[in-house]
C-alpha cells in the first residue's frame, strides 16, 4: 500500500508537471463541447431557394410568401425560366428550386388539385430530407388554408398527422449530441493516456528498470490506472458542467448512475490502453493505434449516425463496442432519466468489457516482460 | 566461496539473430568482472537474462545462487541494475527519482544513504533539478544512486559509461573501485578498451560467443603471433604496402600508428620487424619506425574477432 501510494503520488506529480497536458486537459472538454456542441448538428437553419413562378397569381405568391415568412427559406433569385434556375444550383448558388407550373391557381379553383415541383441538392442527403420536410410541412399548411377558404364545408377535419418529439420535444440536436460528445471525450483521455504513459516507460528504459525491481504487476498496473481513471472522471465532471450550465442539456436521470457508468467504462476504455501499450513499442504507434481504435468505435457508436441505419453486420459488430453501450446509457440517463434497472443491461456489458480488457492486457504484459 | 554469477551453456535467439550462443562462465562473488565486446555482441541481452527480463532458450543462468527463471522475484530485490542509456524520469527532479526507487524497493532513501553518500553528495546540490537537466556524467551519478539505494547484493551495469565524458568516465570508475572494496560483485559492459582494463577479468564477447575470459593483463599475453607497430609517414599508404606484405596477418590502424600481425609463428618479432623494415624501404617508405611490441587488449580483440576490419581499416 505504501508503495503504491508512492506510485500514484509520482503518476500525478508527472501529470501536473507537464503543462501542456493540465491545459489540455482543462481545455479540452470545454472546446470540444463549445465546438461540437454547436456544429455537430443537423439542423438546418436557412436554405437559399430560387423561385420559377410561371403563373404569377394570388396563389402563388401566396405560397412563396409562406416559404418566405417560416424563415427556413430565403428567396435569392427569381426568373421564369428553369434553365436559368438549374444553372444556379450548378453553380452552388442555390440549394432549393421552387418551380410553380403556369395554371396553379386555375387548376386549384377547377380541380381543387395542383402540383408544383420542389428540387433539392441532396449532395449532402441528410440536409436535402430535413429541407424538403420542412418545404413539405410549408406546403401543407398552405394548401389546407386554401382548401378551407376555396371550400370550407367539403373538407371538413382533414386528417392531420402531427408529430412529436418525446424526451427531446423541441427536436434540439444538441441535447442529443453533447452526451455523446462527453463520452469521446473521457474516451479520448482515458485510452490515450493510459496507451501514452506505459509505452513512455517504454521509451524511457524505466519499465525496464522498474520490472527489476520486487513492484508487483498488479500494483504496477493500479498504479497506472488510477490516477487516469481519477483524470477521466473529473474531465467528465467538467464536461457535465459545460453541458448543464452552458448547453441547458437536459439531466433528467440519476447523476449518481451517470458517474457509475462511468466509472465502469473507463475501466474498459482504459484496458484498452493499456493493451495497446503492451503491443506498441513507440509512443508514435501508441498514439496512431489509439486514434485508429477510437475512430472505428465512434464511427460506428450511433455517435453521429444511429446504429439502426446501419447495415446488419455494422449492428452487429456495435454490439461489441462499449462507446456504443456507453453512449446509449448517457442518452438514456440524461435525456429519458433512466433507472438503473433500465439500464442495467449494458452496464453489464460494459463490466464484461472492462475485465476482458484488463485481462488481456495484464497476461500480456506479464509475457512481454518475461 | 560460492559464486555471485555462473551461467551455464546459455543460448538466446531472436527470430533468425542468435543473441547469445552457448555462454558459459563465473562470476566471483566481490568480483569485478567486464564485458567487453562492440555494439549487438550481446551484452545487453545477457544483462536482460541476468536481469530476469528475458527467460534463455537454453541453458541456466543463477545470480546470488538463486535461479533466473524459477526465482525471479528473489532476484528481482537483490539486484541493481542500471540499464543503458541511463532510466530516470526526466520530469521529476534528482531527489523525486531517488526517493521514487527508494520506494518502489520498500526502503528509504535514509536507510541507503551510507551506500550512496559518496556518488549521490556530488549531485546533491541539484537534488530540486529536473533529471532532464542534468549532464550526462550526472545522470550516470543519479541512475547510479538509484541502483544502489536498496543496498543491492550485486551490481548490474549495461554500459554504464557511454554517452559521458572523460573526467566522469575516469571519476565513474573510481566508484565502481571503491564499491568493489566495500565487497560488493560488480558486472559491468563497456565498449571501451581502457575501461576493460580496471576490471578484474574481463570476458570479450563477439556475436553471441565468449571469446575469451582472462584479467586483463593477461588478455594480450594469448597473442599467437608476432606483432610490430609501425609509424611514420603517410598513414594510408603505409597500410596498403603493409597489407600487399605477402607474410601479413592482418593490419590496422591504431590511432597515429599501425599495428602490423605476421603469420610466421615462429620466427622472431625482431627479424620480421628488421625485414618489415627493408620491404618498406623498397616501397619508397625509408622514414618508417618499425619495432616489435607485445599485444594490448585491443589487438588480441581484433584477432579473437577473426579480423574483421575496423571502419578507420575499411575506409582505406
Amino acid at each position: 500500500m505504501q508503495t503504491l501510494r508512492y506510485l500514484l503520488r509520482k503518476e500525478f506529480l508527472q501529470v501536473f508537471r507537464d503543462r501542456m497536458m493540465v491545459t489540455q486537459l482543462l481545455l479540452m472538454p470545454i472546446i470540444q463541447l463549445l465546438l461540437l456542441g454547436n456544429a455537430a448538428t443537423f439542423e438546418v437553419k436557412t436554405s437559399r431557394m430560387y423561385v420559377v413562378d410561371r403563373d404569377h397569381s394570388e396563389t402563388s405568391r401566396g405560397l412563396i410568401d409562406r416559404m418566405q415568412a417560416s424563415r427556413r427559406f430565403n428567396v435569392v433569385g427569381a426568373s421564369p425560366s428553369m434553365d436559368v434556375a438549374n444553372d444556379w444550383m450548378l453553380r452552388r448558388k442555390t440549394d432549393v428550386i421552387l418551380s410553380i407550373p403556369a395554371d396553379l391557381e386555375r387548376d386549384i379553383v377547377r380541380t381543387r388539385n395542383g402540383a408544383i415541383q420542389l428540387v433539392l441538392n441532396a449532395e449532402d442527403g441528410a440536409a436535402a430530407g430535413v429541407t424538403q420536410s420542412y418545404a413539405a410541412q410549408i406546403i401543407g399548411a398552405y394548401a389546407n388554408e386554401l382548401g378551407a377558404e376555396l371550400m370550407p364545408k367539403v373538407s371538413g377535419h382533414p386528417i392531420e398527422v402531427r408529430a412529436r418529439g418525446w424526451y427531446n420535444p423541441d427536436l434540439d440536436y444538441r441535447d442529443y449530441m453533447v452526451p455523446g460528445i462527453l463520452v469521446q471525450l473521457v474516451t479520448v483521455v482515458g485510452t490515450l493516456m493510459a496507451a501514452m504513459n506505459i509505452v513512455r516507460e517504454k521509451e524511457l528504459g524505466t519499465l525496464d528498470q522498474l520490472s527489476v525491481t520486487p513492484l508487483s504487476q498488479s500494483t504496477f498496473m493500479a498504479a497506472k490506472l488510477i490516477p487516469f481513471w481519477v483524470i477521466a472522471l473529473v474531465e467528465l465532471t467538467l464536461g457535465l458542467l459545460v453541458a448543464r450550465f452552458v448547453f441547458h442539456v437536459p439531466m433528467l436521470g440519476s447523476i449518481a448512475l451517470v458517474f457509475g457508468a462511468a466509472a465502469v467504462y473507463l475501466i474498459a476504455a482504459l484496458g484498452i490502453g493499456l493493451f495497446i501499450s503492451t503491443l506498441v513499442d513507440t509512443q508514435q504507434q501508441a498514439m496512431f493505434v489509439t486514434f485508429f481504435i477510437i475512430m472505428v468505435y465512434l464511427l460506428m457508436s450511433g455517435l453521429f449516425t444511429p446504429v439502426r441505419s446501419m447495415p446488419d453486420w455494422a449492428q452487429w459488430m456495435a454490439q461489441f463496442n462499449p462507446v456504443k453501450h456507453f453512449i446509449e446509457i448517457m442518452r438514456a440517463v440524461l435525456l429519458k432519466g433512466a433507472t438503473p434497472r433500465d439500464v442495467a443491461r449494458p452496464i453489464g456489458i460494459l463490466a464484461v468489457f472492462g475485465v476482458v480488457a484488463l485481462t488481456l492486457a495484464i497476461r500480456e504484459y506479464g509475457r512481454r516482460i518475461g | 566461496m560460492s559464486n555471485a554469477v555462473e551461467l551455464r551453456s546459455l543460448s538466446k535467439s531472436f527470430e533468425k539473430v542468435k543473441a547469445l550462443d552457448d555462454v558459459s562462465f563465473d562470476v566471483a562473488e566481490g568480483e569485478l568482472f567486464g564485458l567487453v565486446g562492440p555494439d549487438g555482441a550481446g551484452k545487453t541481452t545477457l544483462f536482460r537474462i541476468l536481469t530476469t527480463l528475458l527467460v534463455p532458450d537454453k541453458g541456466s543462468a543463477t545470480v546470488c545462487g538463486l535461479d533466473v527463471v524459477k526465482d525471479l522475484w528473489a532476484i528481482r530485490s537483490r539486484v541493481g541494475y542500471m540499464p543503458g542509456g541511463f532510466a530516470l524520469y526526466p520530469d521529476l527532479s534528482v531527489a523525486e527519482n531517488l526517493e521514487f526507487f527508494a520506494a518502489v524497493f520498500g526502503t528509504t532513501v535514509e536507510k541507503g544513504y551510507e551506500l550512496i553518500a559518496p556518488i549521490y553528495r556530488q549531485i546533491e546540490p541539484f537534488k530540486d533539478r529536473r533529471a532532464e537537466a542534468l549532464s550526462g556524467g550526472m545522470k550516470q551519478k543519479l541512475a547510479l544512486s538509484c541502483a544502489l539505494v536498496h543496498r543491492p547484493d550485486i551490481l548490474l551495469l549495461d554500459e554504464p559509461t557511454t554517452g559521458v565524458d572523460a573526467v566522469s568516465r575516469r571519476e565513474f570508475w573510481d566508484q565502481l573501485g571503491n564499491l568493489k572494496a566495500s565487497g560488493l560483485t560488480i558486472v559491468v559492459s563497456t565498449p571501451y578498451m581502457d575501461e576493460a582494463l580496471r576490471c578484474d577479468r574481463v570476458a570479450l564477447i563477439h556475436s553471441g560467443k565468449i571469446l575469451e575470459i582472462d584479467p586483463p593483463g593477461a588478455v594480450g599475453r594469448r597473442y599467437p603471433l608476432p606483432l610490430l607497430s609501425v609509424t611514420g609517414g603517410e598513414r594510408f599508404e603505409l597500410l596498403r604496402a603493409l597489407r600487399e606484405f605477402p607474410e601479413a596477418h592482418a593490419v590496422y590502424l591504431f590511432g597515429d600508428e599501425l599495428h602490423y600481425t605476421d603469420k610466421r609463428a615462429e620466427v622472431s618479432a625482431q627479424a620480421i620487424a628488421a625485414e618489415v623494415q627493408e620491404y618498406l624501404a623498397q616501397r619508397g617508405h625509408t622514414d618508417a619506425q618499425v619495432a616489435p611490441i607485445s599485444a594490448g587488449i585491443e589487438d588480441s580483440f581484433m584477432e579473437l574477432m577473426g579480423g574483421a576490419p575496423p571502419p578507420t581499416a575499411a575506409a582505406a
